[in-house]
Parts: C-alpha cells; sequence; structure tokens
C-alpha cells in the first residue's frame, strides 16, 4: 500500500466524484439529497444525472425513506447529508425503514466528528458512529482520505444492504493512491506501519495523525503498530486481536465520542478475547464548538501528541501490570 | 372512466365481509392486534387486492407490479387476509399471527410475509417509501401505480407532510394515498388529540389532487381510484372504526384490544356467518 503525502482534501469531495465515476458505470445508481448538495458534493452527480437525482429540501426523515422506496424496485440510492442529521434527526427512519428489512439504501453523510469545524456542535456529528453501530444490519464505515473514501463508495455500491460511509467536512492529508481502488475491501482492515510496541487503531481523519505520531514515538524508541480501521462494523476481529497479541497495548483514535464508537468495538472484542492495557482517544463524553479543525483537535485531546502520550501512558501501564 | 360493474361491487362486499370475519378470528386466535383499523379499511383493502391492483401472487417480486404500503402497519390483519385470500401464502398461517417463529409479525415485515410490498408500523413513514417507489418508475420506465394507506393518526407525524410536499414537487401521478378516515386514535379522537380539519383543504393546499368518499361504499371507492390525476392523488376516506360490529363501531377502545370468546361470536353473527 502506498502511502503518499498530497494536498489535503476533504474525503467528500471523494464521495462526490465517486458518485459521478459510479453514475456512469451502473444506471441503477441514483441519489437523493437533502438540500445541502454543494456541501456534500453530490451536485457534481446532479450536473451530471439530473433525472436520477432527487433533492426533497431540507427533510431528512423523508430522504430515508425515499432512499428506501427506490431501493425496494431495484435501485441503488445514496443519500446525501449531514452526519449529525442522517444519523439523529432521521435515526429511526435508518432503523426501522432502512436496516430492519435491510434495504440496499447507502447512507452517505458529509460533516462527520469535528470537522465541520467552524459550524459549531449543530453540525459535528460526533455520536453519529455509536448510533449507526447499535443498529442491526448496518454496516459502518469511515474512509481516511480521498481515495479511500472513492474506494469505499464502489464497494458499497456492490454490497447488498445498508452502509452508512461518513465523510470529513474539513480537508485531511491524502494517504492512499489509486491501488487503493483495487485493494480496497469492506470490513478488511489495513496495517499501515509495523512494531512490535503498541497498537494504534485509528479511523477515518485520525488515521493520518496517528502515523505521525509514530515518528515521535519512533524517536522515544517506540515502535508502533498503526491500524487503518476504516469499517467500524463489521469490525476486522482478527487484525485487532493478532495486533493485541504481538504489542500487547492498545490506542484507539477517533473524532467520535469515546462511547460507543470506534474505542467502544475494540474495547468489547478485547475484554472477551484477549485484556490488555488500553486507551481510547476521542471526545471525553462532551460536545465540540466552533474554531478551526486543527486547533479543535488540540483543545479536545486529538491531536498528534494525544496519539503519542496515550501510547506512553498505555505502555506505562502495561509494564507496571496496571 | 369504466363504468362500475354491479356484480363487481356484490363480489367486492362480499370479499370484504370475509375480511371482516376472517381478521376477527385472527385476532381473537392471537389474543392481540388491532381490529377497530383493520375493520375501518377492509372494504378499501377488498377493492385495491381484488379488482384495482395489477398483482401477480405467483411472482410476489414482479418489477411491473402495482405496490402497496399499508403506513398504518397496525392494521395487518386485514392485510394478511387478503394476501391470504389471494394465495401469497396458505391461509393456515392466519391462525398464527403475532406467534413466535411466524411469518406474520405484529406489524408488516416485507422479509418475512411474502406479498408485503414494504415493512411499516412506525406510523408517518409510508408515504415516503411511496414516493420512492413512484420515482423508481420514472427512472426504470415502468408504468404501475403506486397506493399509501394512511391512518388519521398518523397524519400528526411531520415526516408524513414532508413527503407529501415531494409528491407534489414531483408530480407523481402513479402514486394514490388513501386516508383511512375513521377519527379514532389510540388516546381519543382526531378532534381531542390533534385537529386535522380541514383536512382536504390541507391535502389540496400540498399539492394533491383530493377526492372525498365514504370509505365503505364500494362503488365510490372504485371511481375514486380509477380516477386519472396530472398530481398525486389523495383519497379522503370517510370511515367508521370498527365498521360492520355494531359493539365495536366508534369505540376507541377497539383501537388494539383483541375480542374474547363471547364477543367474537357475536361479531361473526353480526357479520353474517353461520354458526
Amino acid at each position: 500500500m502506498t502511502v503518499i503525502s498530497a494536498t489535503p482534501i476533504a474525503t467528500r469531495e471523494g464521495f462526490g466524484q465517486a458518485l459521478v465515476e459510479l453514475g456512469h458505470r451502473d444506471e441503477r445508481v441514483v441519489c437523493v439529497e437533502a438540500d445541502i448538495s454543494k456541501s456534500t458534493r453530490s451536485c457534481l452527480f446532479a450536473q451530471h444525472f439530473p433525472e436520477r437525482f432527487f433533492n426533497v429540501g431540507v427533510a431528512e426523515q423523508n430522504a430515508i425513506g425515499v432512499g428506501a422506496g427506490l431501493a425496494s424496485c431495484g435501485l441503488i440510492p445514496f443519500v446525501s447529508t449531514y452526519a449529525v442529521f442522517a444519523s439523529m434527526r432521521a435515526c429511526e427512519q435508518v432503523r426501522t425503514t432502512v436496516a430492519y428489512p435491510r434495504a440496499n439504501v447507502k447512507i452517505c453523510p458529509s460533516h462527520g466528528g469535528l470537522t465541520p469545524g467552524s459550524d459549531g456542535v449543530t453540525h459535528q456529528g460526533t455520536e453519529d458512529l455509536g448510533v449507526m453501530r447499535t443498529i442491526p444490519n448496518m454496516t459502518v464505515v469511515m474512509p481516511c482520505d480521498f481515495n479511500q473514501m472513492r474506494a469505499a463508495v464502489f464497494a458499497a455500491a456492490c454490497h447488498e444492504g445498508p452502509v452508512y460511509i461518513r465523510g470529513t467536512r474539513d480537508a485531511v492529508p491524502q494517504l492512499y493512491d489509486e491501488h487503493i481502488l483495487e485493494d480496497y475491501e469492506i470490513g478488511r482492515a489495513i496495517k499501515l506501519r509495523e512494531g512490535d510496541d503498541v497498537t494504534i487503531i485509528a479511523i477515518g481523519d485520525m488515521v493520518s495523525y496517528s502515523l505521525e505520531a509514530t515518528e515521535q514515538l519512533a524517536a522515544k524508541g517506540i515502535e508502533a503498530t498503526v491500524i487503518d480501521m476504516h469499517t467500524l462494523k463489521p469490525l476486522d476481529r482478527e487484525a485487532v486481536i493478532k495486533s493485541a497479541e504481538r504489542t500487547g497495548a492498545v490506542v484507539t483514535v477517533e473524532d467520535h465520542n469515546i462511547m460507543n464508537g470506534l474505542g467502544s468495538a475494540v474495547a468489547e472484542l478485547l475484554v472477551e478475547t484477549l485484556p490488555v492495557p488500553m486507551y481510547r482517544i476521542g471526545l471525553r463524553d462532551t460536545f465540540g464548538e466552533s474554531g478551526p479543525y486543527s486547533l479543535l483537535l488540540a483543545k479536545y485531546g486529538l491531536a498528534t501528541a494525544d496519539v503519542v502520550r496515550a501510547s506512553i501512558d498505555v505502555l506505562k501501564r502495561q509494564k507496571s501490570g496496571r | 372512466m369504466t363504468a362500475i360493474n354491479e356484480s363487481d361491487v356484490r363480489r367486492l362486499s362480499g370479499i370484504a365481509c370475509e375480511l371482516r370475519r376472517r381478521l376477527l378470528r385472527m385476532i381473537h386466535a392471537a389474543n392481540s392486534g388491532h381490529p377497530g383499523g383493520s375493520l375501518s379499511a377492509a372494504d378499501i383493502v377488498s377493492v385495491l387486492y381484488f379488482h384495482v391492483m395489477r398483482i401477480n401472487p405467483e411472482d410476489p417480486g414482479w418489477s411491473d407490479r402495482d405496490r402497496f404500503i399499508l403506513s398504518k402497519g397496525h392494521a395487518c390483519p386485514v392485510l394478511y387476509c387478503a394476501l391470504a385470500m389471494r394465495k401469497y401464502f396458505d391461509v393456515e398461517h392466519l391462525k398464527h399471527l403475532r406467534k413466535l417463529n411466524g411469518i406474520l409479525q405484529g406489524h408488516p415485515d416485507m422479509r418475512k410475509t411474502p406479498g408485503v410490498d414494504y415493512t411499516s408500523g412506525s406510523l408517518g413513514q409510508g408515504l415516503s417509501v411511496g414516493v420512492g417507489m413512484a420515482l423508481a418508475a420514472r427512472v426504470t420506465r415502468r408504468r404501475y401505480q403506486v397506493f399509501v394507506l394512511l391512518g388519521d393518526g398518523e397524519l400528526n407525524e411531520g415526516q408524513v407532510w414532508e413527503a407529501a410536499m415531494c409528491a407534489s414537487k414531483h408530480r407523481l401521478c402513479n402514486l394514490t394515498a388513501i386516508v383511512d378516515y375513521n377519527h379514532l386514535q389510540l388516546d381519543g379522537t382526531t378532534e381531542q388529540i390533534m385537529p386535522l380539519e380541514p383536512l382536504a383543504a390541507k391535502w389540496e393546499a400540498f399539492g394533491w389532487d383530493v377526492i372525498e368518499i365514504d370509505g365503505h361504499d364500494i362503488p365510490s371507492i372504485l371511481e375514486a381510484l380509477d380516477r386519472r390525476t396530472d398530481t398525486p392523488k389523495l383519497v379522503l376516506a370517510e370511515t367508521v372504526k370498527g365498521k360492520g360490529v355494531s359493539f365495536m363501531e366508534n369505540v376507541c377502545d377497539w383501537h388494539g384490544r383483541a375480542p374474547n370468546d363471547e364477543e367474537l361470536a357475536l361479531a361473526l353473527s353480526e357479520l353474517g356467518e353461520v354458526p
């Protein structure tokens, strides 16, 4: 897997582009949008395929239901809005009308986590992964960069059943080149770095910060494994257990409340299989606020320095047996 | 407009009565379920499933079939009886409503019951699904019709009006919503709980073609469903909750309780069953 460095770009751009590519490839692909197409980037699909684009206005509950109806007639609807609305305004619609009947609806919100930095709490979806993970039949994905988002969108179109793909508003570093399109598989984690001392499991925008942290850790003589856990559900159990066996210490990193997201999923798995010292990086059961994305990450303990600190802390606990 | 045939009216009335008898036996056997709103919808369901809808019980997933969504999903006993009588599944299943491992859930489940076009029961969501189905017909260039049966209490849900706006925007003339306007919801009358009037004017204001009918008069139902429109169509069907059983009619308590042995026998005799 090639790790590239290039201009940061928001993963929602990857969604917008991928949807157009899919639209050319498969005429069953349709899009339901709730009046924020310029922001979610579904406007690109609307330009190319106006007859397959349905803007239902500021009405997310209806958007989910319309998606379900389209799917039941053999189409592949992508419903596009913000994470906070898709997962919570329309939560019960997703649960009962999409997930319960296993409707083939792809829910692809932008603005996941703190990335709509300046918009503040109303537009920051920081509980959505937990909400979605709790619903049976849901597949929950958060790509870490532009190309991985494209790969996830293509994979979701081939996956029969509901998928939630969380995008970011703010630009995030690019890690993958086009090869990810061939290698990507929903539910199969990607090991980006190998080290014997500590396992860092990250999702979405937190993957690149975790990689950054490994350089600082290496300078202190700590070698970390980094796992890009792009699929929160179904969790790649084998990848977690294998790495935890090897390092005996785990740090999880997510742009989400520490409850019910990646940290919870990993902790639930390890406590039943292989309990090891762990630290969960994420929002400590609090809301965010308005501010520049990078400063928000620093204030709420989700920055590179926090990954470094947590890794050192978890290793101390490992050595002291606590 | 097709002329209304007397023998069709007699046949559909007979079927509606048969649906009423069967659904009461079904709810009695389950000792649980919703008789009131099932009885009020029986005539409408009879006309849809035994006259209007183009369906093929041997191929429930037929792409060109007309679709029906029972958005007021708690009235599923009447739908299950219609599906069984149309031979989507064996009538024997009707004895096992709400039973563990059964195919007939407390509210419709499209994955468990052949012939159910969409899962429903959480009120307010069916019309959105109907909009999606009607839009899909346009994308796939198919000519099917979509029918959604709404409860009146259900109209309290905001999502219904989101869907109503959306159908109107897209001028979905292949979509018909029918309101089973029996004026009773779980906690009381619609007037007490959440007044709906002027209901016809509301739907008209949302851009729908509104037809007000007596929802128990078979010729009126036939005529309303037969009418072609350029916009989505709303059939406002005045009905009586518990219709056909004197002691259930207009009694709120029969929204969600099963008849006991004596009540069932009495109800069946009123519905013309010879013991």
